[in-house]
């Protein structure tokens, strides 16, 4: 990839503070989502959902459910299962998730029977009139637990599902809940446990959580008049629902349409495939427009955030550490859905961001009776961070040191290697560290009394692994009057990528941000892009689209180099115009251009770009990795503007904090969540930080 | 049971045959395809489905369509003049109080509510007032700046001659 020798001072657009470019549909309610879509003659979903957390179904009787006016078809896993060429399981790390129970149920809350009906009332009628009969089965709910060997068996096997490539290394395993264990040795831990002043061990956990975002889950799925699968969904990830689709159901790729509006709100929760397999076995079925929405009840039994407990061991010898060997536990719950990866990119950072010259990682991935957990805004780094950095905490309290000073020690600096011997790059954790402790003035009085609340001081450091192998392709269109089409499968969700995006092409190519239209995913149309998560959009999609406009423009200089006898080289693009460096007013418009390239203003100028970062190669069994590039970590240094700041995430981040404590789901009997949003108290006006 | 009942819905007369167990939610967004108002947690604690009842917010999810006859219903759509943004949407954007915006429209219309009753509110009163809104993407920093902003234009903006 070309580097930028731009510094910030050269730039026009990025780096400017403007307007969010969804700002007046947002603010209107004019925004589109999936729920103000609707299909003449469209049916609604209700599901069964399973009271067991583990159980045989024995007996399933629909026939009263399906005799009620209005239901089009009442369906089980059962048949889901006979249905040829189907695939009754799917998942992106396993497929062990089944669409509908096939034979057991796994959890309380797995979907059991689906009815599509003429509404949504007609459909929940028509549950009642199932009757279900279980055979329970024991059940586990501890991760400790459930590693045991006389732990009763979530799976029987683990099927790997090869959608993604950094979870190719999963492998298939039988008779044991753990479906994922990820490696890490560096250096001899014995020996420096050994030769230790002191050594700490602590174990830490953290309970799962919902992402609760404001628009719960909803899928719209029909076939169009070429019998096309249709889908709109509100999904993070929809090359990937259109991946697992084709796998699922045995259909051509160019076959499904995937596209995804705005969405309100994801935080992790609306990755890979969640109600669209359901869906569209039920549109398949009706040959009707199938809309399954979720309650806000059903939100809590779909997806959490992992439980996790770590154990943390770590040696200290003159005042240093020498060796942590950590061993971190997540519950992945009934199905393992992206479990895998966070056990993988999470589990090798749980040592933090220091250098500890010895270092022993066995990072496990638990199946467990419990709801499917997921991503969760920062990966399950969040969950690793609580345990090693309360545990530097207690460390330096015992040692009787500053904990600000005691981090900044073993802070690996730029260019040192991580536990995993990957060169970290763009490594600002110290200046972090020192930047947090000012403005949180840490050298003046810890507690402060306010009325009947106690305010207390702490700092903690942590780092994140990025997604790699990790792809973004996007294809820029230029248009005879100077304006911009971009097409990515970025979904825009609150972040402000379509703004960031807009922001970067219309600075590529001298245009203002209002002249570069971003499209909305629509796997028809734009490239495959692996997920909107992890931090990854801006680098990975903001440099595809980067380098399509830099194809674009280099098209257009060519044009203007020829006219006007000049260097390509000596060209810039400003103000819609191609025009000669220092001499401005030398130059073609974009339509001139047009012109003398085409002999027509009717046509357009493309462009596609795939950014895909060398991928460290490494080793998943000992996590050595070779090369470094891509699979480092980064402090983001050129912030695209306060319009589309990364601040408004970063007060999600502060928010998400608390989930630590205070949004902790209870476990009632039958390890069933509690769910409604009202039995909990969420993060309100009042609850979140003052300052940043 | 269904009955004929009419709503003045943004000052319009609407009149529509209603199941008693419709609840205001399902008339406004499935039969007049008012989008702005928006389902989430369904038991009136989230304020995504907040409408103005007599300049009142409430959670249109917990009324029945049936009980909110001879009442004027505000939805976000008939806020302002459907052409400008109302200086409470400026503001929005101007603070960039917004991201997945799901929220916006409840709270945009707690924030009218808010401003008609405490033309001058503290931070404390505007948390207050709005703490039946949720947000997920934690804008409560920016949206408290916003209305700030919103109390500002208001009272700069000329005043309506009657």
């Amino acid at each position: 990839m070309a580097t930028r020798d731009k510094d910030m001072a050269d730039l026009s657009v990025v780096g400017q503070s403007v307007y969010r470019t969804d700002a007046n549909p947002k603010v209107t309610g004019r925004a589109l989502h999936v729920g103000n879509i609707e299909m003449p003659g469209m049916l609604h979903v209700a599901v069964l959902r399973s009271p067991y957390a583990h159980a045989r179904i024995k007996r399933i009787d629909k026939a009263k459910a399906e005799a009620l006016s209005g239901v089009a078809v009442v369906l089980t896993g059962a048949e889901i299962a006979k249905m040829p060429g189907v695939d009754a399981h799917f998942g992106p790390a396993f497929r062990d998730q089944p669409i509908l129970a096939v034979e057991k149920v796994c959890y309380a809350g797995d979907p059991v029977v689906a009815v599509a009906a003429v509404d949504r009332r007609t459909a929940e009628d028509a549950l009642q009139l199932v009757e279900v009969d279980y055979e329970q089965l024991p059940a586990v709910f501890d991760v400790l637990e459930a590693v045991k060997s006389d732990s009763p068996f979530v799976h029987e096997q683990h099927r790997p599902a090869k959608a993604f490539a950094d979870l190719a290394h999963v492998k298939a395993g039988r008779q044991s809940n753990i479906c994922y264990h990820f490696k890490l040795r560096t250096g001899d831990v014995d020996k420096a446990f050994a030769e230790a002043d002191r050594v700490f061990e602590d174990t830490f956990s953290s309970p799962p959580a919902q992402h609760v975002p404001m628009e719960p889950h909803v899928t719209l799925v029909y076939l169009d008049e070429h019998a096309r699968l249709n889908v709109w969904t509100s999904s993070q990830s929809p090359s990937y629902v259109r991946t697992e689709l084709s796998a699922t159901f045995g259909i051509p790729m160019n076959r499904i349409r995937v596209r995804v509006p705005y969405i309100g709100g994801g935080y992790g929760a609306k990755l890979y495939a969640k109600l669209e397999p359901l869906a569209t076995v039920l549109a398949l079925i009706t040959r009707k427009p199938v809309r399954y929405a979720l309650t806000r009840e059903e939100e809590f039994l779909t997806i959490t955030k992992h439980g996790v407990v770590t154990k943390i061991k770590t040696a200290v010898k003159n005042g240093a550490i020498t060796a942590r060997k950590c061993e971190v536990y997540w519950d992945t719950g009934a199905y393992a859905e992206i479990g895998p990866r966070i056990g993988h990119k999470s589990g090798y950072t749980s040592a933090g961001p220091y250098r500890i010259p010895n270092v022993w990682i066995d990072s496990y991935c638990v199946y467990t009776n419990r709801v499917p957990a997921g991503a969760f805004r920062g990966f399950g780094v969040p969950q690793v961070i609580w345990a090693y950095d309360s545990q530097t905490d207690l460390i330096a309290r015992a040692l009787g040191a500053d904990p600000v000073e005691f981090r900044l020690k073993p802070a690996l600096e730029e260019g040192e290697p991580f536990a995993t011997g990957t060169l970290v790059h763009s490594f600002g954790i110290k200046e972090a560290i020192r930047q947090a402790a000012q403005a949180i003035d840490w050298t003046k009085p810890r507690a402060v009394q306010a009325g009947t609340k106690r305010r207390g001081k702490g700092i903690a450091a942590g780092v994140k692994a990025v997604l790699t192998p990790s792809i973004s392709g996007a294809i820029v269109i230029l248009n005879a009057d100077g304006t911009a089409n971009v097409l990515s499968s970025t979904v825009e969700m609150g972040q402000g990528s379509e703004t960031t995006l807009g922001q970067i092409v219309a600075e590529e190519l001298g245009l203002s941000v209002g002249q570069v239209h971003i499209v909305q995913p629509d796997t028809d149309v734009t490239p495959y892009d692996t997920i909107t998560a992890g931090s990854r959009s801006t680098y990975h999609m903001g440099n595809a689209v980067r380098m399509a406009a830099a194809k674009v423009k280099a098209a257009l200089c060519e044009v203007v180099a020829a006219k006007l006898e000049v260097a390509p080289d000596d060209l810039l693009a400003r103000n819609g115009r191609v025009c000669v460096r220092g001499m401005e007013e030398r130059g073609m418009t974009i339509g001139e251009i047009f012109l003398a390239k085409f002999g027509s203003l009717g046509t357009t100028l493309a462009a596609e770009a795939v950014c895909q970062p060398t991928a460290a190669h490494m080793d998943p069994e000992t996590g050595q990795s070779e090369a470094s590039r891509g699979g480092g970590m980064s402090t983001d240094r050129r912030p695209h503007g306060p319009g589309n700041r990364p601040v408004g995430k970063m007060h999600g981040v502060l928010v998400s904090f608390g989930h630590r404590r205070g949004s902790r789901g209870r476990y009632r009997n039958r390890a069933r969540r509690s769910s409604a949003t009202h039995q909990r108290r969420r993060h309100r006006h009042g609850d979140q930080s003052e300052t940043l | 049971m269904k009955r004929e009942i009419t709503l003045n819905i943004n000052d319009r007369d609407e009149t529509l045959v209603v199941d008693d167990a419709e609840t205001l939610l399902e008339v406004l967004r499935d039969r007049l395809k008012l989008w702005s108002v928006r389902e989430s947690c369904g038991v009136g604690a989230c304020g995504s489905c907040t409408v103005l009842l007599d300049g009142r917010p409430v959670s249109a999810c917990l009324l029945l369509a049936v009980r909110s006859t001879g009442r004027d219903i505000t939805t976000l759509e008939g806020l302002g003049d459907g052409q400008l943004l109302h200086p409470i949407q400026e503001a929005f954007v101007s603070e960039r109080a917004l991201q997945c915006a799901y929220c916006t429209p409840g709270f945009v219309l707690s924030v009218k509510a808010l401003l008609d009753e405490i033309p001058n509110p503290s931070d404390d009163e505007i948390r207050e007032y709005l703490s039946g809104n949720l947000c997920r993407c934690a804008g409560y920093a920016d949206i408290l700046r916003a209305v700030h902003l919103a109390r500002e234009k208001i009272s700069r903006a000329p005043v309506k001659p009657e």
